[in-house]
């Protein structure tokens, strides 16, 4: 079936006919043409953001919360550049979106014209694949492709650059025809005898960890059902990286919480002390791996990855599967429950003993107060209050977002939006938009830093707009709290340019929007203040001033070995002496 | 504490480097040299050579031929980051598969009278290298050969006028009845 119509047309079909119902967008002189062909229809929805970045991250949050791609709308010159940020993060952290930019008309192209840039220039490094079209013949294909590269393979951002003459141009769009790419065919499937080889390990280990990550959640869910399967199977113990988190339910016991720089002890020193590591869909990061020489050293690895580049790229693993997770889980699974495998229960039971005097250290205690309300307890009380809730948590980037990982359980993935690899503050406002516009009736929190918040603060406004009820849940503790932190513990405590001097207020802020503001400085009242939030069905900011010195550990300084944590001088009600559970003496630097 | 300057970890051991020669079967598209040099500038890797044309034209593919140094696990990184380039086919590494059959051609543009113009001939015919234009004062000569035997070739003719050259890096193709 092939109709005429001008490349606008084609644009927003295309969107339609690619199951497209939210895009994020904000006009100008270079799309003014795709704007006219949304005003002609109802199906696809825009949402009008107020900065081009803000609109990628809120398709980043629509998309990782919901398992669909994400699209962006922008103009060309500023409205492009402005999208940049947003596109790195989607790169970074594996997120599937479509983003259309305008672009002066083709005779302009290399002049200098008028909110001209190069955005295929500019964007190359930043997108899984990026196109210019020149011609409105390649549109209908380019559209469809786009989608495509976007959500096959390891996922992430696409840039369609499309030149004003061309929006206008009749031509013949095509529908998508089949799912297929001339030359790009990720491989899903892992490889037979390299799976029975890693069950064999599997079976036979020892001292085996669960190492999980993103690409669990980015695979789907069913990929997380059969890790979770997989995992009860053999009773191991299993951990995950900040982007994994909620793909393995939290109150679980065989879970050890998160690994990395402010992972938990036990997750830490399991990955230090294991023989068997299981990787499955991480990409051994720096923040997860700390100091590479002295990374895992008595462990044979295995490495599930769809991107044959993130195997062997940081470390060297035994036993590498190119693979989607669902598809190499699935084959797992289905192989072991073949062998049944007879594990070692005694080497087994011996290993947990351990695990479980790393857990019994206890290593989230806080000191808590009745005087100021400590973040740890706020994160705490917030999870506790919206328990059995649906809810979708995003956040900004410092010490709040490792407080929400640490302290907020999750046990379903695509609850957890945060921006993992690029590290942007401003990420979780946008993001909240984007996961509550994809889930209308769920409770959708922004756990936010006083100082992040202000980067992408204008889309409150879009989410009072579109009556998105989001939830700002901002842990002011009147510093760049992350960055002062490292200051304390490696510049001399000089606390240079970290302090958030003339702070706004955010209640008046909150009403200025038009929203609810709700403060709260007492422990005591904190509980009430949390509900009076999650109980008010408009757009809430929630400034929570919390103590301004608190730390967030434990910590693996960087360069530094797993079991070179930095831990809380706290040791719990229950703490254990350390000296009990370390083995290599002289390890910790508490 | 005072030590830990860095934000990241330390630079691992120091591992061996080799020289490799990639062939790269591509979409010709707009952009995509600059994808593949773009990804080598921008992750940090070499480029020693780099040769591209359209060798199908209908089928608007292109083979490009990269020379490259780096440690075995930059190699195997650099094949893995071109393969998921969107535009790319194909990655060989020629080197792995064997000795591969491996030319470049250059020209070579000498200045001189007497002695020297004499040598040069001299060498220019011990090469096997072709003369491409000759003046009264000047020749332009053409060798094709290894990347070695053009290297040497150019070193002798600096000593006798050497002026310009002018080099296609290489193109290279393993040996034996297989195909890429
Ligand atoms: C766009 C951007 N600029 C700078 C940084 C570096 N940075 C990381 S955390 C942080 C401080 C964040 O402060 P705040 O939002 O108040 O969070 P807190 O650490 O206090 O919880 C900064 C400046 C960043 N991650 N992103
Ligand atoms: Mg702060």
């Amino acid at each position: 079936m092939s109709e005429t119509m001008t490349g606008a047309e084609m644009v927003i079909r295309a969107l339609q006919d690619q199951g497209v119902e939210h895009i994020f967008g904000y006009p100008g002189g270079a799309v003014l043409p795709i704007y006219d062909a949304l005003f002609h229809q109802d199906k696809v929805r825009h949402v009008l953001v107020r900065h081009e970045q803000g609109a990628v991250h809120a398709a980043e949050g629509y998309a990782r919360s919901s398992g669909k791609p994400g699209v962006v709308l922008v103009t060309s010159g500023p409205g492009a550049t402005n999208a940049v940020t947003g596109l790195a993060d989607a790169m970074m952290d594996s997120i599937p979106l479509v983003c259309i930019t305008g672009q002066v008309p083709t005779h302009l192209i290399g002049s200098d014209a008028f909110q001209e840039c190069d955005t295929v220039g500019i964007t190359r490094h930043c997108t899984k694949h990026n196109y210019l079209v020149k011609s409105i013949e390649d549109l209908p294909r380019v559209l469809h492709e786009a989608f495509y590269v976007a959500m096959n393979g390891r996922p992430g951002p696409v840039v369609i650059d499309l030149p004003k003459d061309i929006q206008f141009k009749a031509g013949t769009y095509v529908r998508p025809a089949n799912n297929q790419h001339k030359t790009y065919h990720p491989t899903v499937k892992g490889d037979a005898e390299r799976i029975r080889a890693a069950i064999d390990l599997i079976a036979n280990a020892k001292r085996p960890v669960f190492y999980t990550g993103g690409g669990v959640v980015n695979s789907g869910p069913h990929a997380a059902a059969l890790l979770r399967e997989f995992v009860h199977l053999t009773g191991f113990p299993i951990t995950s990286t900040l982007m994994g988190l909620g793909a393995y339910p939290a109150s679980d016991p065989q879970f050890l919480g998160m690994v990395g720089m402010h992972g938990t002890y036990e997750s830490n020193l399991a990955m230090h002390e294991c023989d068997v590591m299981i990787n499955i869909g991480a990409r051994f990061d720096d923040r997860i791996t700390g100091r590479l020489d002295a990374f895992s050293p008595y462990s044979k690895r295995i490495h599930v990855d769809i991107d044959p580049s993130s195997i062997n790229k940081n470390v060297k693993v035994d036993i590498p599967i190119v693979g989607d997770c669902a598809h190499v889980l699935e084959d797992m699974l289905r192989l072991w429950r073949q062998k049944a495998p007879q594990v070692d229960k005694i080497a087994l039971k011996e290993w947990w003993d351990k695990i479980e005097g790393w857990r019994a250290r206890k290593c989230l205690a806080y000191r808590n107060s009745t005087e100021t309300i400590k973040p740890q307890y706020a994160i705490e009380r917030l999870y506790e209050l919206t328990k059995g809730r649906e809810t979708y948590v995003t956040t900004e980037v410092g010490q709040h977002q490792m407080w929400a990982a640490q302290y907020f359980k999750f046990e379903e993935p695509n609850r957890w939006m945060t921006s993992g690899g690029h590290g942007t503050m401003g990420y979780g406002l946008p993001a909240a938009v984007g996961a509550q516009l994809a889930h209308p009736d769920a409770l959708v929190i922004d756990i936010a830093g006083e100082a992040s918040i202000q980067m992408m603060l204008q889309e409150m406004s879009t989410a009072l707009q579109y009556d998105l009820p989001i939830k700002v849940f901002i842990l002011n503790n009147e510093y760049m709290g992350m960055v002062r932190q490292w200051q304390e513990l490696l510049h001399g405590g000089r606390y240079s340019h970290s302090y958030s001097e003339s702070l706004p207020d955010f209640v008046k802020l909150a009403e200025a929007y038009g929203g609810v503001g709700i403060r709260c400085e007492k422990p005591a009242d904190l509980d009430e203040a949390i509900l009076k939030m999650i109980n008010t069905n408009r757009p809430v900011i929630f400034d929570c001033i919390v103590d301004k010195t608190e730390n967030c550990f434990p910590m693996i300084p960087s360069g530094k070995a797993h079991n070179e944590m930095l831990l809380n001088d706290y040791l719990g009600e229950a703490g254990t002496d350390i000296g009990s559970v370390i083995d290599e003496k002289g390890k910790m630097l508490v | 504490m005072s030590q830990m300057s860095t934000h990241y970890p330390g630079a691992t051991r120091v591992e061996p480097v080799n020289r490799h020669t990639l062939a790269i079967i591509v979409d010709n598209e707009p952009g995509v040299l600059a994808r593949i040099a773009g990804m080598f500038s921008g992750r940090g890797y070499n480029i020693e050579s780099l040769t591209v044309t359209e060798t199908e034209h209908e089928a608007h593919i292109s083979r490009i031929t990269i020379v490259t140094t780096g440690t075995d696990s930059i190699i195997e990184q650099i094949k893995s980051q071109l393969s998921r380039l969107v535009p790319v086919h194909r990655v060989v590494d020629l080197t792995m598969t064997g000795d591969a059959v491996e030319r470049e051609l250059c020209l070579v543009k000498v200045v001189g009278k007497g002695d020297h113009r004499v040598e040069a001939m001299r060498l220019a015919s011990a090469f096997g290298a072709r003369t491409m234009d000759a003046t009264l004062t000047s020749f332009i000569y053409e060798l094709t050969g290894t990347t070695e035997e053009v290297e040497r070739f150019i070193k002798l003719m600096t000593a006798v006028g050497l002026v310009e050259v002018s080099r296609t890096g290489v193109a290279a193709m393993a040996r034996g009845p297989g195909s890429m």
